[in-house]
């Protein structure tokens, strides 16, 4: 598989309101996505996660590094953009702000054939694309508007009108995190099913681990800006190596097998990155004493771990790895 | 289960036409209107005096002759007489109709109502979505020059601009128009900035829209129905302005309207004679007038806006 | 005596499109110091329920059945019994944290009302309460100088916090939480959820749990009662319900969350058709039918009422064999 898109030590930062200095929310991070995969971007609200993808299509400004889409640099590029943005579709996690209300269905799913002046007749392509997002008979639907049809129906036109353009990525911000649970699984099986027949890429940024052992290829965990996990879905919720993802999955609710792991602390501030490994306030081996016996906790506190492969297509940033990989060898 | 979002969809041509869609969706929303208009008194009442004057404007020509407005042409007739079968409002101090005056005022005073109306709103409305959907320098500068509209007082203004100006009908609209539009301008400004956040206005720009896609299908649409509201309350205000300025004699002197009545008999000494029908008909119909835009506008504010819809829906 | 008691609850909204029946008939029992989960997607009533133990529906609602707490019922109750019963004997902890806090108060100012409401039957004065506040939020994990702070200076799982000790501020028996963790994040889910069980087992409080996530009541509650359009479907001990679901719906939430490392929902997520019923127009016969991977004809015109499973268990699904 050739790689489709491409983050190269993305940094987007904002002005921090009234303090001075800046957020740092994404803080360089290089991943790359793979033409037919879906990617699970997971972490706690405040990660950086949903910028990481905004950043993508120009919703957010990328302070430096270069985001190039199928081998071309987009950052900075106005005319590549405009293509980009036929190519790269976005679906949200309220699809009813995401809808505008004085609209119909039909002129939803249609606005982005208007705006690229897709070829083909308006009418058929919206028809197909409802159907193919399971919204059938397509003409039922046509005339509605938002109000008047349920959240997953909803998340279903978003992904019509993004499957409309037959982009190659597709970027998913917590797709069914305001859904139902009866819903959820519907709208994970349609999304990987549009993976699976057109074999376009998925961008997944979720909370929820069960939605990326549900439909995804790879797993990237991101922490206040950074990625400190990334590998094949199965291997990393099956043996997670970071302590944060450990945590992360100690705490889904049917993970009996885990002793819990909870992490004190409210989600961190991206205004206010520890210095050393960024984790180390919240990080369990630190605060239990492991870190000490094992002689890194005075790189823990004083040396941003790197993000380094232990397996092929495995990659950790932590200290500890580091250490168990140099033992490993030695 | 989910095995039925794979089926091959259907190859019969789809029969669907939006525009007729969207031509049903409006009739029905008119449709929908009305129903809540019949089932609001208030506004009801407001929209049938309002309709009633608006006839009388449109067809004044027919029921008064415009030669009743003459004094050269009225030498005949009596001065200050009474309501009278030949004179249903009597006469004013020069023997002219005053029903004359009645109606053809209703005339000028609503067209000005209404042409000072476009005016504002049409300013006001461009400055605030320039202002609020572009933001930053181009929103500075014209914020300030809308707080400097703003705080100018009004009145003093409008008659500096009515004394330099020709007094014709036109100048008057003028007047009303340029020194009016500043609130529109900022109510406007405040929803595009609300709208401008909406997670749809982001969809669209993540699909690819430009500013004038944006504007036009996302940003006016949700803006509209504030703009119509605002028209409802414009009017009977512009209305108002334009008998302040008739009344302190800045009006076109070829043109009557409700408030060159009032200060015509004014200063013939309508009030010392005591000569009611001369100011109470031109008087009563601004009440009237404004009274019913006001209470048609509440009534369409609380339609347009499914908030104040409920508490209407419990009244009821 | 139970410490709560649904019997045959209906509560119908009455609106300008005519009645909608959010709850149908629920009979629901809560002991003391149990916990109970109750579970169901939008519109299935569960939050109608949360509402009507406290009589904190719109004033139109009509209310059915009756509603025991602590074997009184709350619908004959006199104004100022029920203000005491809403703090002291009962308490509710909603979703959507910032919205219950008034956001130009200091958080200690708003518990302290809760307190002072009630001072004469907690027998306190000003000092006390304002003591008690302190007490209050260390108990749900915060710093009691937390009291000075604003709604807004707070973060989501703070604030749910401050409002699980507003509901905690008179001592209630029970306290009922409707999705008190949906807006929060995994890692602050797990820190609400572990408050929650940790006040349960030290205070002996009695909790009725209601959300769509029956994996998060499966951990959390012992009961666990699942209901769909307005009805009581299944209900059973969680570890029976959750590990063997007798009601398709039932099944169907159990397993809307995989489970990591399961292989069957491996790439396979797993989720019901079309949409859960419009209060307002039920299909006919057992209302879940349309949806229903099970459902035979018999289903499309009789509606099961609850059967035995086995002990202690119930579900109301033509495919549970009828014991005698």
């Amino acid at each position: 598989m050739s790689d489709l898109l491409r983050w190269s030590d993305v940094h987007v930062t904002f002005p921090n309101g009234s303090r001075s200095g800046v957020v740092r929310a994404v803080d360089g991070v290089d991943l790359t996505v793979a033409a037919g995969e879906v990617l699970a971007l997971v972490g706690e609200s405040g990660c950086g996660k949903t910028t990481l993808i905004r950043s993508v299509l120009g919703l957010e400004p990328v302070a430096s590094g270069s985001i190039d889409f199928d081998g071309e640099v987009v950052t900075g590029n106005r005319r590549a953009l405009r293509s980009l943005r036929r190519q790269v579709q976005m679906i949200f996690q309220d699809p009813t702000g995401a809808l505008n209300p004085r609209q119909t269905i039909y002129e939803a799913v249609a606005e982005g054939i208007r705006i690229h002046g897709v070829a083909g007749r308006e009418v058929d392509l919206v028809a197909e694309a409802l159907s193919r997002a399971g919204l059938r008979p397509a003409e039922r639907y046509m005339p509605r508007y938002p109000h008047e049809v349920s959240g997953g129906q909803r998340q279903r036109v978003l992904i019509a009108g993004a499957m409309v353009l037959a982009p190659r990525l597709l970027l998913a911000d917590e797709p069914v995190a305001s859904l139902d649970a009866s819903i959820r699984g519907e709208i994970l099986a349609l999304m990987r099913s549009l993976v699976d027949d057109t074999g376009i890429s998925i961008v997944a940024v979720t909370h929820d681990l069960g939605l990326a052992w549900n439909i995804a290829d790879r797993i990237a965990v991101m922490y206040l800006g950074r990625i400190v996990e990334i590998g094949d879905a199965e291997a990393v919720l099956a043996d997670p190596q970071h302590p944060y993802t450990k945590a992360l999955l100690s705490v889904v609710p049917e993970a009996d097998r885990l002793e819990q792991q909870i992490l004190v602390g409210e989600t961190p501030d991206p205004a206010a990155i520890p210095s050393g490994c960024r984790f180390h306030p919240r990080c369990p081996l630190v605060a239990s004493g492991e870190a000490e016996r094992l002689g890194i906790l005075d790189r823990c506190l004083g040396v941003d771990p790197a993000l380094v492969g232990t397996d092929p297509g495995r990659a950790v940033a932590c200290h500890q790895t580091v250490t168990r990989g140099v033992r490993h060898h030695a | 289960m989910s095995d039925t979002v794979l089926e091959p969809t259907p190859a019969d041509p789809v029969e669907y036409s939006p525009r007729a869609a969207v031509r049903a969706r409006r009739r029905a929303s008119v449709v929908e209107l009305a129903r809540h208009v019949r089932a609001d008194r208030i506004a009801l009442a407001g929209l049938i005096v309002l309709v009633a004057f608006i006839v009388m404007a449109v067809v004044a020509p027919l029921i008064s002759p415009r030669a009743g407005l003459s004094a050269v042409d009225s030498i005949g007739n009596p001065a200050w007489a009474r309501p009278s079968w030949d004179f249903p409002m009597g006469t004013d101090h020069l023997g002219r109709s005053v029903a004359a005056q009645f109606v053809w005022g209703a005339r000028v005073s609503l067209f000005v109502g209404f042409a000072a109306t476009i005016l504002t709103v049409g300013i006001g409305s461009l400055v605030g979505i320039v202002s609020g959907f572009f933001g930053g320098w181009t929103d500075s500068v014209l914020m300030r020059l809308t707080d400097w509209f703003l705080v100018i007082p009004f009145l003093p203004l409008a008659i500096v601009l009515a004394t330099i100006l020709d007094r014709s009908l036109w100048n008057i609209v003028f007047v009303i128009g340029v020194t009016s539009w500043p609130s529109t301008a900022r109510l406007v400004r405040a929803q595009v900035l609300t709208v401008k956040q909406r997670l749809y206005v982001d969809r669209a720009r993540a699909l690819g829209a430009g500013r004038t896609h944006i504007v036009r299908r996302h940003i006016l649409p949700n803006v509209a129905p504030l703009i119509l509201a605002n028209v409802t309350l414009a009017v009977p205000i512009s209305i108002l302005t334009e008998t302040t300025l008739a009344f302190l004699g800045l009006a076109d002197p070829n043109q009557t309207s409700w408030g060159k009545t009032l200060e015509e008999a004014f200063g013939a000494g309508a009030i010392s004679r005591n000569a009611w029908w001369y100011y109470l008909p031109a008087g009563l119909g601004i009440v009237a007038v404004v009274l019913a835009f006001t209470l048609f506008g509440r009534a369409l504010e609380e339609i347009l806006d499914p908030r104040l819809r409920r508490r209407s829906g419990g009244r009821r | 005596m139970s410490l709560l008691e649904l019997r045959n609850l209906r509560v119908t909204y009455r609106s300008e499109r005519g009645d909608v029946p959010a709850v149908r008939g629920v009979d629901l029992t809560i002991e003391r110091g149990q916990t109970v989960g109750l579970a169901g997607e939008s519109g299935c009533g569960k939050s109608t329920i949360a509402g009507a133990v406290l009589r904190l529906l719109p004033k139109d609602t009509l209310v059915e059945g009756s509603v025991l707490l602590d074997g009184e019922d709350v619908y004959a109750m006199k104004p100022g019994q029920l203000r005491a019963v809403r703090w002291s004997g009962a308490a509710i902890v909603f979703q959507g944290a910032l919205h219950s806090l008034n956001p130009v108060r200091r958080i200690g100012g708003q518990i302290e009302e809760a307190l002072l409401l009630h001072a004469v039957d907690l027998g306190l004065d000003r000092g006390q309460a304002r003591r008690r506040v302190g007490e209050l939020l260390e108990r749900v994990g915060l710093r009691a100088d937390r009291a000075r702070s604003y709604p807004h200076q707070l973060s989501g799982g703070q604030r749910q916090r401050v409002l699980i000790a507003m509901a905690l501020a008179c001592e209630p028996d029970l306290l009922i939480a409707d999705e008190p963790t949906t807006a929060l994040d995994v890692m602050v889910q797990a820190q609400v959820l572990a408050l929650l069980a940790e006040l349960q087992l030290d205070r002996g409080l009695a909790l009725l749990f209601i959300t769509h996530d029956l994996s998060v009541l499966n951990s959390t509650c012992e009961r666990l009662v699942v209901m769909y359009a307005g009805r009581v479907v299944e209900e059973g001990p969680s570890r029976e319900l959750f590990a063997d679901p007798r009601h398709p719906y039932g099944r169907a939430l159990a397993q809307a969350f995989p489970t990591i490392g399961d292989p069957a929902s491996r790439m396979h997520p797993s989720g019901l058709p079309g949409d859960p019923p419009d209060p307002a127009a039920l299909p006919p016969g057992c209302p879940f039918h349309p949806r229903c991977d099970v459902a035979v004809d018999e289903c499309s015109t009789v509606d099961v009422s609850l059967r035995d499973v086995s002990a202690g268990r119930r579900a109301a699904c033509v495919h549970v064999e009828v014991t005698t």
